[in-house]
């Protein structure tokens, strides 16, 4: 969920009204963000970077809000001012317009030629005409694109937003790619010009930018984007040229988005538009730039779409469960900056979803916004009168049966993850990893996650070594799945529900566990005995010591092993004394 | 095997009836009572003797009653014992003296010379010639001398330390010749059922009391009620499994049947496109998901439900673990179901205090024709209230999969605010209706974890100390009993 910070004073300035933290706070949870934390820049310095650090830092009260990661609409100050005006009813949602230019001249041209098709093959532009930037305005258009680039654009890879001081450059503009050692120019903030060559390299210890390298490091060539003077703009998805910086003395914007994916590209383009064209001589409005792609097509961006959608107050009412007039629901929607109208036809109403509200994809999606406007916790909470039976599924009823049973029979439960190393089901069990049919992760943060566990049994031994300090003996048990693979699956494994148990003492207690099978089979009500009983037979298995090792069966079935387990599965788990185990399979007796 | 009565105590000085029995005789003859210190006087044995005897006498039950008391008084050191005895150092060194003189250190080499030396050169008993011949020598001064420190510890000695000053005592103290001492002592009376003959008195009752009826005639040592019982050799069920075995029986009560779920190793394809999860979406990164490299492949799909399927695998996820039985719901006739799981899921996440990679998930869901938010939030508050929880409230929130999508806050009294308790949603119909369910059909759903409330109700900070085999066994041997709601 994206943070947006913003400073509470300007916020408050902004909605023209003073809220206590308690007020600002409701206020945002009726709307569905999260006042996370309330703070000040010299706090996080303090915090992140100590005392010392901190001195002279601001601070100013900052509020940390949480937004939610479909609305990016609300990833600025003017974002979300607009947004809960507009809520509170004290400002009607603004209508965004494309225009061509003011004089009549031609509108800026981007041409994208086709070497781009095999690296970042969309571009999306627009422009800002006489905006007004101040400290604070200018701050929070730069923020924006931050946000934009971490969520909707994931981290740049999906598209990238440069944006250029027009005045110091001219079109058309040509969006091209092109060998990294044939791009040479002046990125963002540097003294002089590199090769994109060099680039790649001087950034790769830039804390911001090094996570950007790997989007285009492999590729032959590099998309740049050029003025008619071969002024370089910018080097997507990497840096801007130093040349057409914008500050804050900035008047006119050139705002190019080149993607991966063009629809992303649209609505991130509209995004930015939509939030800053507030401070232009003329509010709201954006003019249009020209795309030409290499088929020769031609674009006019930003789109700004407005769409309409009509459906029925009793759609609303039904799905939310309230009931109310379609008149009541229009108004409902238009707070939450969807235009709404009754049509006069029946109870239909028609909503009007603005370019900023991107993520209104379905009925539904408007659906959410009448009930949030109508406040969740005003909606009647009502049982639904769905009959049914319940039922358990045997498996786990057999399982909790089975839990209560062995902790009477004196067993303590353990709790083990279901994934381990490598080495836990294999090595230390004195077993090849590849006979153990075990499910291996590719991509484990740590090799605590390598597989997912074939046996219980190196879970209960880790949690033995963990209490060694406890009283012996100590007799601990797990009734849970392990996963093997399985062919005959659609994925290709499956769980099964396994019941292990150890007893570790001063002397082996074979009889212990013994007794233990024995019990267990008691509960499960099958007698000792050859064909329909269960009994154990004397077995080898590495994991035990020779001759202390029986496998058992039951009506004729293997399902499992017990035995005093071998010294050496003993030493690698870390543990000193005897030890013995239980393994088997439940599932049969389902 | 431990009993909790007191045996241990009495028992060797028990032997010794004679002892008893002369304490008691001289508890008689007194009316109100006398100080053991007294009795030990009389009988002119050593005071802690009487105190084993009292704690005898009162391990008999209500023969006596004994209240403890302390008492301070000045007792002589060794080497004030010694003085008692031999006279102070600087009185030996004087009578050591003969009128011809000693050489000096003739007179060191007395035990108690040096001290007595200079006490008796101060008391000026005694005088130096440094320049006699031969080396120095000390002579006398006076003729007789009075051995006051003597006199004063032999008083003390006496027992009549009370005729000394404060100065006095406490200048003696100054030289380790006195000590102050706490004696603590009983003051003995006669108890309830005072006798001045002794009977056994009994530990336990046996089967050949029972059987000859010796019972009644004989005493039973008292109980100590203070102590605690010994622990029944027993195992025990682990504290989150005893909060699982809770919410299923949650779920029973409220009608809810529950899914199979034990497949941990799910599909790309189930996890998250059949939930509308879109191709982009974070939790799809390497990041937050565990990725299986063998088995790389899942195949035999419904082909006609599906038309983008991954070739990675993933297991667990954020998602719901309704989608499979959602879609084997579609393929019959509809029917209203309400189903839940409370099974592992997992995420490739960085551990911490509070977050591990595998967590157990517990999910509610309900299909049914016209099902509504409020009736979800009505069964949300069905659901908590069985958790003793009342207090809810709703924010907007997002998923990929439910709009719409509403976090679960509950009023937490220890803290003093709205804490989120869980996570909760109406299936998008882009998710429903490709699997085949009727239009008209909606499918509510909710989702929270097992740890969170239980760390809640068993006071558990770190998650680790709950699961996995970090675990501490002393806490699952202690941990109560679970009542959600209570």
């Amino acid at each position: 969920m994206p943070t947006v910070s913003v400073k509470r004073d300007l916020l408050f300035e902004a909605l023209g009204q003073k809220y206590t933290d308690e007020e600002f706070d409701e206020l945002c949870f009726e709307f569905g963000l999260e006042l996370d934390e309330i703070t000040s820049e010299k706090e996080i310095l303090i915090r992140e970077q100590g005392d010392e650090k901190a001195e002279g830092a601001s601070d100013v009260v900052l509020y940390k809000i949480d937004v939610p990661a479909n609305r990016y609409d609300l990833l600025c100050l003017e974002g979300l001012v607009r947004g809960l005006q507009v809520f509170k009813e004290k400002l009607e949602a603004p209508r965004y317009k494309r225009v061509s230019p003011a004089d009549g001249g031609e509108p800026q041209r981007l041409v994208i030629t086709e070497e781009t098709a095999s690296v970042r093959p969309h571009a999306v532009a627009a422009v800002l005409r006489n905006i007004t930037f101040t400290q604070e305005r200018y701050e929070s258009f730069i923020e924006l694109q931050e946000k934009l680039h971490q969520n909707i654009c994931r981290k740049r890879t999906l598209v990238a937003i440069g944006t250029h001081d027009l005045d110091t450059i001219s079109g058309p503009f040509t969006y091209t790619a092109k060998p990294p050692g044939e791009i040479r120019f002046k990125p963002l903030n540097q003294s002089k010009e590199y090769t994109a060559t060099e680039l790649m390299s001087l950034y790769k210890t830039d804390s911001h930018l090094r996570h950007y390298l790997h989007i285009i490091e492999n590729e032959p060539l590099y998309p740049i984007i050029y003025d008619s003077n071969g002024i370089v703009l910018s080097m997507p998805p990497i840096i801007n040229g130093d040349h057409s910086k914008i500050s804050l003395n900035t008047k006119n914007i050139f705002i190019e988005c080149t993607a991966t994916d063009l629809t992303k590209a649209k609505t991130t383009l509209d995004m930015v538009v939509t939030m800053f064209s507030e401070y232009c001589e003329e509010p709201f409005t954006v003019e249009g730039a020209e795309v030409v792609y290499p088929d020769g097509r031609l674009c006019v961006y930003p789109e700004l779409a407005y769409r309409t959608e009509t459906l029925s107050g009793d759609f609303i009412n039904k799905r939310v469960g309230i009931n109310e007039s379609a008149e009541s629901i229009a108004q409902l929607l238009t707070r939450m900056c969807l235009r709404s109208e009754v049509s006069g036809e029946g109870d239909l109403i028609q909503v009007e979803i603005p370019p900023t509200r991107a993520d209104v994809i379905h009925a539904c999606d408007i659906m959410e916004d009448a009930a949030i406007a109508y406040g969740f916790n005003n909606i009647v909470r009502s049982t639904p009168r769905t009959y049914t039976i319940a039922n358990q599924l045997p498996l786990n009823k057999l399982t909790e049966l089975l839990r209560q049973d062995l902790a009477a029979a004196g067993f303590t439960e353990a709790l083990t993850f279901a994934l381990c190393s490598e080495e836990d089901i294999a090595d230390k069990l004195r077993k090849n990893i590849a006979e153990t049919r075990a499910v291996h992760i590719s991509n484990p943060k740590t090799t605590e996650f390598q597989v997912a566990r074939t046996c219980l049994l190196p879970g209960l031994l880790k949690t033995l070594a963990a209490n060694r300090k406890m009283p012996l003996p100590l007799k601990l048990f797990e009734i849970s799945d392990v996963v093997l693979k399985d062919e005959t699956k659609d994925v290709g494994a499956r769980n099964n529900r396994r019941l292990c148990a150890v007893y570790y003492n001063k002397s082996p207690g074979f009889e212990v566990i013994h007794g233990l099978l024995d019990r267990v089979m008691q509960l499960l009500d099958v007698k000792p005995g050859r064909n329909q009983g269960y009994h154990i037979q004397a077995a080898e298995d590495s994991t035990f010591f020779p001759g202390r090792c029986a496998e058992i069966f039951s009506c004729g079935k293997s399902i499992g092993h017990l035995g005093v387990l071998h010294p050496d599965v003993i030493s690698r788990f870390e543990l000193t004394m005897p030890c013995s185990a239980i393994d088997i399979d439940i599932e049969p007796f389902l | 095997m431990i009993f909790p009565v007191i045996v241990a105590q009495g028992d060797s000085s028990m032997a010794d009836n004679g002892l008893l029995e002369s304490v008691l005789r001289l508890v008689e003859k007194v009316d109100g009572g006398t100080d053991s210190q007294d009795v030990a006087a009389d009988l002119g044995v050593d005071h802690q003797v009487i105190v084993g005897a009292v704690k005898s006498l009162q391990a008999l039950g209500e023969v006596i009653s004994a209240e403890q008391k302390s008492s301070r008084h000045w007792e002589l050191t060794g080497e004030g014992r010694e003085i008692a005895e031999q006279g102070s150092h600087e009185a030996r060194v004087f009578n050591a003296i003969p009128d011809e003189g000693l050489p000096q250190n003739q007179l060191m080499k007395m035990p108690s010379g040096k001290v007595g030396f200079s006490k008796a050169m101060s008391n000026k008993w005694i005088r130096l010639d440094k320049a006699h011949e031969g080396g120095p020598r000390v002579f006398k001064t006076v003729e007789a001398i009075e051995d006051t420190v003597r006199d004063k510890l032999q008083l003390v000695q006496k027992g009549q330390s009370a005729k000394l000053e404060d100065k006095e005592k406490n200048e003696l103290k100054k030289r380790k010749l006195l000590s102050e001492v706490t004696v603590k002592s009983y003051w003995i009376t006669k108890g309830s059922s005072f006798s001045t003959t002794i009977t056994k008195q009994e530990t336990e009752l046996t089967p050949e009391m029972i059987a000859s009826g010796s019972w009644k005639e004989k005493k039973f040592k008292p109980y100590n009620f203070e102590a605690m019982g010994v622990a029944p050799d027993c195992g025990h069920l682990h504290p989150l499994m005893k909060v699982r075995t809770q919410f299923r029986q949650i779920f029973l009560e409220m009608g809810f049947t529950e899914m199979p779920t034990n497949n941990f190793i799910e599909s790309s394809f189930w996890n998250f496109d059949s939930l509308f999860q879109p191709q982009q979406h974070p939790a799809r990164d390497q990041h937050d998901t565990f990725f299986i490299s063998d088995p790389a492949l899942a195949h035999e799909f419904p082909q006609d439900y599906l038309e983008r399927v991954k070739k990675v695998h993933s297991e667990g996820g954020y998602g719901s673990q309704g989608a499979r039985m959602l879609y084997k719901l579609a393929q019959q006739k509809f029917t209203p179901v309400k189903y839940f799981s409370i099974d592992r899921v997992f995420r490739n996440e960085t551990l911490d205090a509070t977050h591990l990679a595998e967590f157990h998930q517990i999910e509610g869901v309900v299909a049914d024709y016209g099902l509504t938010l409020g009736n979800l939030m009505g069964i949300l508050h069905q659901f908590f209230t069985k958790l003793g929880i009342t207090k809810l409230r709703f924010k907007p929130a997002y998923n990929p999969y439910t709009e719409p999508s509403m976090e679960v806050f509950s009023y937490h009294e220890g803290l003093k605010k709205w804490v989120e308790v869980g996570n909760s949603g109406v299936f998008r119909p882009e998710m429903l209706l490709p699997m085949g369910l009727p239009e008209g059909v909606s499918v509510i759903a909710w989702g929270l974890s097992l740890e969170r409330p239980t760390m809640i109700k068993y006071g558990i900070n770190n998650i680790r100390e709950l699961v996995g085999h970090k675990v501490n066994l002393q806490m699952v041997y202690d941990s109560p009993i679970c009542r959600l709601d209570s």
